[in-house]
C-alpha cells in the first residue's frame, strides 16, 4: 500500500483549516433552513453539494452522505449551518474485477454499486438494511448487516481511507499508516475528519439470488435459541419480532436465514434491480397509531413462511427499500430508532427482560422490531456491535419519547450493552459515557490528537459527547 | 434493453452532472466512449469510473479539449475519431453557468459565458457536424436549456446564449437530417446537479440520472428536441404564451 510519501498527489496542505473553497448558498438569516435525519427531526442546517469533495470539505466541520442516520449524526453543530454533502462525489476511482478491490469517492452509494456490480458477480462484503447509504456513511457508522456473525462490520473490509483532517491536510490512513486515525474513523461518525475516498474489497457471489427460508417462532426465548443455533450454518440471519404482544406471545416473530444461492439453486436469470413505490408526501402523524401498529405486527407474524427457495437479493437484504421515503409514514412529528446490543454475557434471557421493559413503558409501541445476531467486536475504536444480539425498534416521537429512551438505556446498561449512534436522537451523555467507558476515552484521545479544539463535530457530538457548542 | 449497435461517442462534458449520468448509461450498455475536457486528471477519474461500471471490458480514452479555446476543437475531435475507429455520435454537455446577479456584477464574466456557451459551442458543433457528415452522418446531441425558450428576468444572459444555441441546433437539424445527421437539442429544466447546488430547487426539479434516461432515449430515436424532466415541455409552453405585460411583472 502506498504511504503518504509515495502518494504525494494526496498531500494537499491547507494550513488555514477554516478557508472555504466552495461557497454555500445564500441564507436568509431571518428564516434559516432546516435539515433532518431519516427520523425527520429538524435542526438548523443546509447541505452544500459539490462533485469535488476535496474542495468542498475545506473549512467545513462535518460531511453528510444520504442522510440515512435516523437522528442528528449528520446535522451540523449549533452555530454552524453548513454540512458538506458528499452524494455528487460518486465515482469509482479504480476497480479490479479479479481481486474485487474497489477505490471510490465517499459519496458513492451501495445502491449504485449494486446496480452495476451484481451482474458482474460482486456484492458489498457487508450491507446494512438499506442500500441508500454512501460509502463514507458506511465507514463512519461502521455499518453491519445480516452477516455480522461471520463477516463483521463494513470497516473490517476497508483497506484504506483518504481523508481531510482537522488541520486541513489531506492524507491516506490504513492499518499501517496512521492506524489510530484509521480505526477511530471507522465507526467515528465523521468526527475524526472528512472521508474523501474509501478503498475496500467486494465479495464474489456465486449467483444473484439468495437461498433462503423463513420460520415462524412463537415467543422470544425460542426465537433467540433459533437465531443463535442458525449462526453456525447460515451466514445471514435476522428476524422481525412482534413487540406489541405481551405475556406468552411476547417476542413472537419470523426468522429469516439465507446464503448466496449456488448456480444450480438459482433461477436461470439475473435478479435485476427493482422498481420502487414511493410515499409521495408526509402522511399524518396518526397514521401509525397503536391500532395500526398492532395490526401490522399481527400481519407480519401471519405472513406465510416458506421453506428453502431462491429469493431476490433486494427482497432479502432491503425489504424496506421497496418503498421510497417510507419515513414519511410517521408524519411531521417524526420518529426515532432505538438500537442496542445486549452482550451474550448477559445470558439468553436478556432479550426477554429488555422487551418486558419496552412493553411496560408508556409509548413503548414499536412498529417494527428487528433482532439480529452479532459476532465479535471489531478493532475499530467506537464500532457498535459486539458478541450478543442487537435489538432495533422504530418509535414515533411523542412527548414521552425522552423518558422511554432513558428507560431503555437504563435497561441496556443493566445488561452491559450499548447503543448505536447512527440511530440515536435522544440518548443522554451520562448514559453514553457509562456504556462506552474506556472505549470513549480512547476515541476522544485520538480526536484530540488530530483536532485539539474539537472543530470537527456534529449536532450529535455536541449532544452526546459534550463537544463545544 | 433493446438491441442496438454500440455507438462510438465523443463526449465533451462527461465529468459532471447530467453528462456524468448520461455517459454512465452509455458505458453500461456497451457504447464506446472518448471523453473530451480540459482537466485531464479529472477526465481520467471519470474514465476509470465508466470502465468500472461498463457491462463488458471497455477502455475509455481521454482527450484534452477546452470549450474556452477554439483551437483545441479540431485536434480533439480528430484524436477522438482515431481512438474510436469511427465516430457516430458527439455529445456536448459542457458549458458555463452563473446567476444573473453574478453576471450583471461582472461584465467580463458575462462576455466569457456568452462566448463559451454560444460562439464556441457553435464552433465546436460545426467541426463535429463536418466530421459526422464526412462519415455518413450520425447523432449530434447538445445540451441547451429551457432558459433559451423565452427572455426571463433570472436568466437574461445565460438564457440568451442558450436561445442562440437552440436556434442554431434547430437550423442544423432542418438542413442536415436528410443527409443522415440527426441533431438532438436537450432542454433540461431545473435539474439538481453541482451546477445548481446553490439555488433553491423549484417544483418539478429533476434528477440527473432520470434526465439521462430520457436523453439517451431521445438520442436513440433521433428526437430533435427533448425537454427533461418531460413536464418542462408544458411549463415552457405556458411561459412562451404569456403576454409581455405578465412576464414583466412576474419574477420567473
Amino acid at each position: 500500500m502506498p504511504t503518504d510519501a509515495a502518494n504525494s498527489e494526496a498531500l494537499v496542505p491547507l494550513r488555514d483549516p477554516t478557508t472555504k473553497l466552495v461557497r454555500g448558498p445564500a441564507i436568509d438569516s431571518a428564516k434559516p433552513p432546516t435539515l433532518v435525519g431519516w427520523g425527520n427531526l429538524p435542526a438548523p442546517g443546509v447541505e452544500v453539494l459539490s462533485e469535488d469533495l476535496q474542495a468542498l470539505t475545506a473549512g467545513r466541520v462535518l460531511s453528510r452522505g444520504l442522510g440515512r442516520a435516523y437522528g442528528d449524526s449528520a446535522l451540523p453543530p449549533p452555530g454552524e449551518l453548513e454540512v458538506a454533502g458528499t452524494t455528487l462525489a460518486d465515482r469509482i476511482v479504480s476497480f479490479n474485477a479479479d481481486t474485487g478491490l474497489m477505490r471510490a469517492e465517499a459519496g458513492l452509494s451501495l445502491h449504485a454499486i449494486n446496480g452495476s456490480m451484481i451482474r458482474r458477480g460482486l456484492f458489498p462484503p457487508v450491507t446494512p438494511g438499506t442500500q441508500f447509504v454512501t460509502l463514507g456513511g458506511a465507514v463512519a457508522a461502521d455499518v453491519h448487516g445480516k452477516n455480522h456473525h461471520v463477516a463483521g462490520c463494513f470497516g473490517q473490509h476497508v483497506t484504506r481511507l483518504r481523508m481531510r483532517v482537522a488541520d486541513g491536510r489531506i492524507l491516506w490512513c490504513s492499518r499501517e499508516d496512521h492506524p489510530e486515525l484509521f480505526w477511530a474513523t471507522i465507526g467515528g461518525m465523521g468526527l475524526t475528519g472528512h472521508i474523501l475516498e474509501v478503498e475496500f474489497r467486494m465479495d464474489k457471489i456465486p449467483s444473484s439470488w439468495i437461498w433462503a427460508e423463513t420460520i415462524r417462532v412463537p415467543e422470544i426465548g425460542e426465537y433467540i435459541r433459533l437465531l443463535k443455533e442458525s449462526a453456525s450454518e447460515w451466514p445471514m440471519t435476522m428476524g422481525w419480532i412482534d413487540c406489541v404482544s405481551k405475556g406468552r406471545k411476547l417476542g413472537r416473530g419470523i426468522l429469516f436465514r439465507g446464503r448466496w444461492a449456488t448456480p444450480d439453486q438459482a433461477p436461470n436469470k439475473l435478479a435485476e434491480p427493482f422498481g420502487r413505490l414511493t410515499v409521495p408526501f408526509m402522511l399524518p402523524s396518526w397514521t401509525l397509531n397503536p391500532l395500526t401498529v398492532r395490526m401490522f405486527n399481527a400481519g407480519v407474524y401471519r405472513t406465510p413462511t416458506h421453506r428453502l427457495k431462491p429469493v431476490h437479493w433486494e427482497s432479502f437484504f432491503y425489504p424496506l427499500d421497496k418503498v421510497r421515503h417510507w419515513n414519511r409514514a410517521y408524519g411531521r412529528k417524526g420518529f426515532t430508532q432505538y438500537q442496542c446490543v445486549l452482550p451474550d454475557a448477559a445470558g439468553p434471557e436478556a432479550a426477554r427482560r429488555f422487551l418486558e421493559v419496552l412493553t411496560s413503558t408508556p409509548g413503548g409501541t414499536s412498529f417494527l422490531c428487528v433482532i439480529k445476531d452479532c459476532g465479535p467486536q471489531s478493532q475499530a475504536t467506537l464500532s457498535f456491535p459486539t458478541h450478543g444480539i442487537s435489538i432495533a425498534l422504530d418509535i414515533p416521537v411523542r412527548p414521552d419519547t425522552q423518558a422511554l429512551v432513558d428507560r431503555l438505556n437504563e435497561a441496556t446498561l443493566a445488561e452491559g450493552g450499548r447503543i448505536y449512534l447512527a440511530k440515536d436522537a435522544f440518548t443522554r451523555p451520562e448514559h453514553f459515557r457509562a456504556m462506552e467507558g474506556e472505549r470513549l476515552e480512547r476515541f476522544m484521545a485520538v480526536r484530540r490528537a488530530w483536532d485539539p479544539d474539537l472543530r470537527l463535530r456534529s449536532a450529535q457530538s455536541v449532544r452526546v459527547l459534550g463537544d463545544p457548542a | 434493453m433493446r438491441y442496438h449497435l454500440p455507438m462510438h461517442v465523443a463526449f465533451l462534458g462527461a465529468t459532471k452532472g447530467m453528462g456524468r449520468s448520461l455517459a454512465r448509461l452509455m458505458a453500461a450498455r456497451g457504447d464506446r466512449l472518448v471523453l473530451l475536457g480540459r482537466n485531464l486528471e479529472d477526465l481520467q477519474r471519470s474514465a476509470s469510473d465508466l470502465e468500472a461500471r461498463a457491462s463488458a471490458e471497455l477502455t475509455v480514452e481521454t482527450v484534452a479539449c477546452d470549450l474556452g479555446d477554439p483551437s483545441s476543437f479540431a485536434p480533439a475531435l480528430a484524436a477522438a475519431e482515431q481512438a474510436l475507429g469511427k465516430l457516430d455520435c458527439v455529445v456536448v454537455t459542457a458549458g458555463l453557468f452563473a446567476t444573473q446577479d453574478e453576471l450583471e456584477a461582472d461584465p467580463d464574466r458575462a462576455l466569457e459565458l456568452v462566448t463559451v456557451n454560444f460562439a464556441n459551442t457553435v464552433g465546436f458543433c460545426e467541426q463535429a457536424r463536418a466530421r459526422l457528415l464526412a462519415g455518413g452522418g450520425g447523432k449530434l446531441c447538445v445540451f441547451s436549456s429551457v432558459a433559451g425558450d423565452r427572455g426571463r428576468k433570472p436568466v437574461i444572459i445565460y438564457g440568451a446564449a442558450k436561445a442562440g444555441l437552440s436556434a442554431y441546433l434547430e437550423g442544423l437539424d432542418h438542413k442536415f437530417r436528410e443527409q443522415g445527421l440527426q441533431t438532438i437539442c436537450v432542454k433540461p429544466g431545473f435539474v439538481k446537479t453541482g451546477m445548481t447546488a446553490n439555488l433553491k430547487p423549484p417544483p418539478f426539479a429533476g434528477e440527473a440520472d432520470a434526465v439521462a434516461v430520457s436523453v439517451l432515449r431521445a438520442i436513440d430515436r433521433g428526437s430533435p428536441v427533448v425537454y427533461a424532466p418531460w413536464i418542462w415541455r408544458y411549463i415552457m409552453l405556458v411561459i412562451r404564451s404569456l403576454p409581455r405585460f405578465v412576464m414583466r411583472r412576474i419574477g420567473f
